[in-house]
């Protein structure tokens, strides 16, 4: 069956931050510009950003692109490519201010500048004292980023095609990216997107865990997309974690609960903290709390029927102080965590929040792969921005804001390159080749077609809690060669999952049914990246190595679908203008 | 299947996809609204959930915690359904 073929200059997948600034940069260059979501743009995951976006603007104190470039390589624990990073951290300014115009409602100070809020890791001076760095719009800072961009989009004429559904990459024999297939959802019609560039803006995947802070749409499927069409993965050992989300929920319980008194304490009722760091305590770094909760767990003390997670106790509080001093906590606790936390401690976990690997690409945004004798050949028509893409900027560990920073930054880079690319091949669209579509069709009559087949909840659920016991944020070896086996042997599961309902219009289980697909590779890669890189860095802690080890792991690990193949490739230590930060040890 | 029908249960099948948002504490709210009374929703239930669902996450977040009024008062019945799930 032939596919109705609808073409545009640039096809972008994903309408969150990163995908708007792209499609505004080739928008605004007079090209068209077809830009697919699964839910109203306003509604990606970028809405949920609170902290800001940070850019040395220098509005509240002394500050430098090349102070903020040190603090965003440490925190990456140097496994950060040093051009990237610096490419992002002097563009920041620029883009923020561009941003600024564009009418996002940013605080202010009261002379008109942009105001600043002081961040974790941001410093002045390669790393002496704090300094205010993020720029942000209330407590809704992703909120207002979007609207902004969505706007100018709409003015800038950029064609939106809303509650449609990515499936598949569609490549030319040569492996030239050409589009994707996509499904409508109002009609059930699968439809090929034909691009002279296509970009992967799809977000991060923080579902694969258990307990992430992520929404449901959050399913990797760029990811998927890009591992399907023979494209390695790249770092996704490498996940930030948020020591205390509710159990089960995954929403965030702030770190103030504990800086007001609060403490953690395992299904004995013990406070152990005073065990892994006698001093601080519950007020211990972020990294040194996760890991204690995450041991109490695997030796068997977590609480609750399953074992499985810690309590955070702060009845003893009183519920004036609590009040005055947590608004909101107990309306968070009482509908997440169904208890009333001035008399019963709330279940919380180690939660997932965001995803620092991702498509391998440079700092213009173009995807990269091994070929040819290079280790980063560029895939003609393909580009990759925000949390789905891995540049890499934030290497091991992100540092707050630089996420949005990231968005701002490599969407209007890959928005350049793809109209420089588009331009380079001058008129008409390349032919299609024969048969282009068919992975997808062949994966929707396959789904059609299953009898006495899975169920996808369930499987997605062995998922989520495979990863979150064998892959958390404190790594254990058995259980991660046992985490290895047990996802390896679901793909025979994933296989073979059955909708009941083959409705056409907006058949919501057919649409988790094919995220469950791209879930499912994220994980893999996951759980089979983590495994192998036996050093502890960044926010990927082993137990058994618990050290860096630059001599044998200054490098990221590039997951290939096929055959759950593993190489690797050289982390870029050369910035583009100045000198190498070398390694060193990362101490706050 | 009579064609109002077919009508009605494709405007709960777009509501339904409508309910996966931005913000996961509305997806988890709406994911237990649908579980308790996704079977029980009438026609003016689905204009009303059609109106609260083309609300900003924030803002249908502050209505869901109870941190602002519902600025529409028809739409209150239905708000306490989801506040209550
Ligand atoms: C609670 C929370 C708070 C945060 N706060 C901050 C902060 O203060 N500062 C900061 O820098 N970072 C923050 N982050 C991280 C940051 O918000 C995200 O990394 C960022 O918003 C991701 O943006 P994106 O453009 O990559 O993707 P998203 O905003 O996730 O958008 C993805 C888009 O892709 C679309 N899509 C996905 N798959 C498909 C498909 N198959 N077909 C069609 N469309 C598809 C979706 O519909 C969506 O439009 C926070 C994250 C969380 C969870």
């Amino acid at each position: 069956m032939a596919l109705a073929v609808r073409k545009f200059d640039a096809v972008i997948v994903g309408a969150g931050g990163s995908g708007l600034r792209a499609a505004l940069e080739l928008s605004n260059a007079g090209l068209k510009v077809a830009v697919l979501s699964k839910v109203f743009p306003t509604r990606s995951h970028t809405v949920a950003a609170q902290g800001g976006v940070g850019a040395a603007l220098g509005n509240m104190g002394e500050d430098s692109w090349h102070w903020h470039m040190y603090d965003t390589i440490k925190g990456s624990d140097w496994l950060g490519d040093q051009d990237a990073i610096e490419f992002m951290c002097r563009m920041a300014p620029e883009v923020v201010i561009e941003l600024e115009h564009f009418g996002m409602p940013f605080d202010r100070n009261d002379d008109g500048t942009i105001y600043q809020r002081p961040f974790g890791g941001h410093s002045q001076n390669f790393g002496e004292r704090p300094v205010q760095r993020s720029c942000c719009a209330a407590d809704r800072t992703g909120h207002a980023m979007l609207h902004t961009l969505y706007q100018r989009n709409v003015l800038a004429r950029t064609q939106f095609f809303v509650e449609w559904m990515a499936l598949d990459l569609v490549r030319g024999a040569d492996g030239t990216v050409l589009g994707v297939t996509a499904l409508e959802m109002e009609t059930g019609e699968t439809v090929l997107f034909q691009g002279k560039a296509t970009l992967f803006a799809t977000g991060g995947a923080g579902r694969i865990f258990s307990s992430s802070t992520n929404a449901f749409i959050n399913t990797g499927d760029g990811l998927g997309m890009a591992a399907r069409a023979g494209i390695p993965l790249q770092d996704l050992e490498f996940w930030q974690f948020h020591p205390t989300g509710v159990a089960g929920a995954g929403v965030l319980i702030t770190e103030g609960v504990r800086g007001e008194g609060g403490i953690l304490l395992n299904r004995n009722g013990e406070r152990f903290m005073e065990r892994y760091a006698p001093t601080m305590k519950d007020l211990a770094s972020r990294d040194v709390v996760s890991r204690a909760m995450a041991t109490e767990i695997k030796e068997g003390r977590g609480a609750g029927e399953h074992a499985d997670h810690i309590l955070l106790k702060l009845d003893h509080l009183g519920p004036e102080v609590i009040d005055k001093r947590l608004p909101g906590i107990r309306e968070i606790a009482l509908k997440f965590a169904n208890v009333d936390c001035a008399r019963d401690p709330i279940p919380v976990v180690p939660t997932a929040h965001y995803q620092m690997g991702g498509i391998p690409t440079n700092y213009r945004g173009e995807v990269v792969v091994p070929a040819g004798g290079s280790s980063a050949s560029v895939v003609p028509g393909l580009y990759a921005a925000g949390e789905c893409g891995c540049a890499s900027i934030h290497g091991a560990n992100r540092l707050g804001t630089n996420s949005l920073t990231d968005l701002l930054v490599m969407g209007k880079s890959a928005g350049m390159s793809m109209a420089e690319y588009i331009r380079a091949q001058g008129g008409a669209h390349p032919a299609l080749p024969a048969g282009a579509g068919d992975e997808a069709l062949a994966r929707l009559a396959r789904l059609d077609g299953q009898k006495g087949g899975e169920d996808v909840s369930a499987i997605r659920d062995e998922i989520q809690r495979t990863m979150q016991a064998h892959c958390g944020v404190f790594r254990f070896p058995d259980l991660l060669v046992q985490g290895v086996a047990k996802i390896r042997a679901l793909g025979d599961r994933l296989a073979r999952t059955e909708i009941k309902d083959k409705s056409k219009v907006f058949n919501t289980a057919r649409v988790e049914a094919l995220e469950l697909e791209n879930l499912y590779e994220v994980a893999r890669a996951t759980m089979v990246s983590a495994e192998a890189r036996k050093e502890t860095r960044g926010a990927h802690d082993r137990e058994d190595f618990h050290a860096r080890d630059d001599a044998s792991w200054l490098k990221h690990t590039l997951w290939y679908r096929e055959g759950d193949r593993l190489a690797y490739k050289p982390v870029n230590l050369k910035p583009l203008t100045v000198d190498s930060i070398e390694p060193k040890a990362r101490v706050y | 299947m009579k064609e109002s029908e077919a009508v009605r249960s494709r405007e709960l099948q777009r509501l339904r996809w409508r309910s996966r948002r931005g913000l996961l504490e509305l997806d988890i709210v709406l994911g237990r609204f649908w579980a308790e009374c996704g079977e029980e929703l009438d026609d003016s239930d689905a204009g009303g959930l059609a109106k609260l669902l083309a609300m900003p996450d924030n803002d249908l977040l502050d209505l869901v915690m109870g941190r602002r009024d519902c600025p529409d008062p028809a739409l209150q019945p239905l708000l306490q359904r989801l506040k209550a799930a």
